[in-house]
């Protein structure tokens, strides 16, 4: 039964899809699940399973962040006008982006935590906020003379492979997080608030601190993945990654997290990421004009929620014609 | 039992009362701080108030005060719809093919077809949330890429140019009525009577009831799933008329009208103080939420700041108000929780 269960689960749908895309595309695109495939597609998701991560574990609590996209490009701006003026130690270099995504996180977090607004309001201010300073700090600029060896470096393939080495990174990254949300008190608290704030709150969780910290958690995972961005394209500009943060809200959800909390994982989560970059690949090597992957993108995320829903409702119906 | 009956009537008449006035105080804030706004613009610079700036003004402000109008009768029943943008673009998209497929085809009829597409966009969004009960913000993030991908498909790089738009079309968009612009009399019109059908209409208050508490609407009675599945109608088919007046007023136009609009709307709604949750908040609210975004655009310019620095006072202006709106709440509720004790 509990095997059963876990087969029904939309973890294993993901999975099971995206299985299903690899071994069709390759028997009929030409190019798919070449080494070269693989490369692009990994460098594909790994920003967006960078932002996934921590935006997963927000969600699950009931809350949101859509700032995250803006938190990129101020991360890319800020990086390029410091490089701009003198700052070459890359280490600093990182480690100032990092204490700027906390911080803006931190800014989240207050605004949700401490003052109790809704932060789907909150981060949409903050969305148009870090989005506006990062004009600000950078104007319509670019700035793309960073040395040669660090934007080489961080796209170079593990040794032997073709895939880039900052998976590695996203890889313990996606330990820690799945280690957390789902091996720990802390990740059962997460469930409990996103299920019931106030019982859980009751029940001893500390509600507040803890989103508190997941807003700056996200902060500073967006920010890496801003300079991940930066070094990839090689190119520190203001409107990096605009618009990113519906794809990252989609991805998560499409990962089977109920936007009202309290249900979800990681492992859909990073499935369904790397469902929707291996699709979008395939089909642009099968020369499918990418506005049909907008139209897929779109369907398969309302296919996620609609179809539980519809199976549950049809479910009850026959559960209540059978005499009890 | 006699005696919360007979203590029952001043107090619900005190909290009325309390409600129209913080009402009234976050509307009143709103038209301040656009005057302010434009008062110091105007000192500033006194081509500001010209009347072809004034004409500018109205006319920025136009497809988003629509766009808003429609957002915030679905936010007051505690949804919200982010395929607007998607269901604008195409609807523009559908303007301009009408146009050169059929050349001589009446201007009401492009306005009727424009608003019914959309009223069938949102007729989607609203069978999937009502029917299948699943959650607005996943359903229309969904329809935001499939109508956008639909746009991009039918379009596939076409350009419409204003050599392909009647001239008495775009004159819609030139043309003005005493200094007033003919589109915004357009957005007027829609935000007047949304306002009364909200006010005064007994389904019109039955959103706001849903938006309070949807379980509690559903046990007393309110066809919840019929009142959201229209409230989603209307803001489609809003969504609809801003396409097509976007043509009027732009000419040229590719799949991409309307791109990433879906959270600046969002944004004029909550400037306008209708709480993101449902449940308060007026079109009046969110047309001039729409309106302050807008200047703030063009004023920044004229008051010396540079462009860059828009984006960033909206996002500003957006967590006051929340912040604002939540102040007044508490002092509300903290007031009413007075009367109950006294």
């Amino acid at each position: 039964m509990n095997i059963l269960r876990k087969l029904g689960s939309w973890d294993v749908v993901v999975l099971v899809a995206l299985a299903l895309v690899v071994i069709v595309g390759e028997a009929t695109i030409k190019g798919v699940g070449t080494p070269v495939f693989w490369r692009f597609v990994t460098l594909e998701v790994i920003p967006i399973a960078i932002i996934a991560l921590p935006l997963t574990l927000i969600v699950i609590t009931g809350e949101i962040d859509l700032s995250v996209a803006s938190v990129m490009g101020l991360t890319c701006s800020v990086m390029g006008s410091l490089w701009a003026h003198g700052v070459t130690s890359l280490p600093l270099l990182i480690a100032l982006c990092l204490l700027l995504g906390a911080v803006l996180g931190a800014f989240n977090g207050l605004f949700v935590t401490v003052f109790g607004l809704p932060s789907l309001a909150v981060t949409i201010g903050t969305l148009a906020l870090y989005r506006g300073l990062a004009y600000v700090v950078l104007g319509d600029k670019a700035v793309s003379n960073y040395p040669v060896s660090w934007t080489s470096n961080a796209i170079s393939p593990i040794p032997g492979l073709t895939i880039p080495w900052f998976v590695i990174i996203v890889g313990v990254l996606a330990v820690l997080f799945a280690v957390v949300l789902h091996a720990t008190p802390i990740g059962r608290g997460l469930y409990a608030m996103g299920n019931n704030a106030e019982a859980a709150r009751f029940a001893g969780v500390a509600v507040a601190r803890t989103k508190f910290w997941l807003f700056v958690a996200t902060g500073a995972m967006s920010s890496l993945a801003g300079v991940f961005w930066t070094f990839r394209f090689a190119s520190a500009r203001a409107d990096n990654a605009n618009g990113l943060e519906l794809a990252v809200v989609a991805a998560v959800l499409l990962g089977g997290v109920s936007i009202f909390g309290g249900r979800g994982g990681l492992l859909g989560v990073i499935g369904a990421v790397v469902l929707l970059s291996t699709l979008r690949n395939a089909l642009q090597l099968a020369s499918v004009p990418p506005n049909t992957l907008t139209i897929v993108t779109g369907t398969l995320l309302i296919a996620s929620v609609v179809g539980p829903n519809v199976v549950g409702m049809a479910r009850e119906r026959l559960r209540r014609r059978r005499p009890a | 039992m006699t005696a919360v009956d007979t203590a029952a009537p001043p107090r619900t008449a005190r909290a009325t009362r309390l409600t129209h006035r913080v009402f009234l105080v976050r509307e009143l804030g709103i038209v301040a701080a656009l005057v302010l706004l434009i008062g110091a613009t105007a000192i500033s610079n006194h081509r500001f108030l010209s009347a072809q700036s004034v004409k500018d003004l109205l006319l920025g402000a136009t497809i988003l005060a629509i766009l808003a109008t429609g957002q915030a009768i679905v936010v007051i029943t505690r949804n919200v719809d982010l395929s607007v943008g998607s269901v604008l673009g195409l609807s523009a998209f559908a303007t301009g093919t009408l146009f050169l497929d059929h050349p001589g085809i009446p201007i009401p009829v492009v306005l009727v077809a424009g608003a019914a597409l959309g009223a069938v966009c949102g007729a989607v969004n609203g069978a999937l949330i009502a029917a299948a009960r699943v959650p607005a913000l996943v359903v229309t993030l969904g329809t935001l890429y499939v109508f956008r991908g639909v746009d991009y498909q039918w379009a596939t790089g076409k350009q419409i140019n204003a050599a392909d738009i009647p001239q008495s079309f775009l004159h819609m968009g030139t043309n003005t009525v005493l200094g007033v612009p003919i589109l915004t009399l357009f957005a007027l019109v829609v935000v007047l009577c949304a306002g009364f059908y909200l006010r005064s209409y007994r389904s019109g208050r039955e959103l706001y009831a849903i938006g309070s508490d949807p379980a509690a609407a559903r046990l007393s009675g309110i066809a919840v799933g019929r009142r959201v599945f229209f409230a989603f109608v209307t803001c489609g088919a809003l969504a609809g008329l801003a396409g097509v007046l976007y043509v009027a007023r732009f000419g040229t136009l590719d799949a991409n009208a309307g791109l990433g609009q879906e959270l600046n709307v969002v944004a004029a709604v909550v400037v306008g103080g209708v709480a993101i949750f449902g449940g308060s908040g007026s079109v009046y609210g969110a047309a001039l939420g729409a309106m302050l975004l807008t200047t703030i655009g063009s004023a920044l310019p004229v008051l010396g700041v540079t462009p860059f620095w828009q984006r960033a006072a909206v996002g500003a202006l957006i967590l006051a108000a929340i912040g604002l709106d939540r102040a007044l709440s508490v002092r509300v509720t903290k007031s009413l929780q007075r009367g109950v004790h006294q």
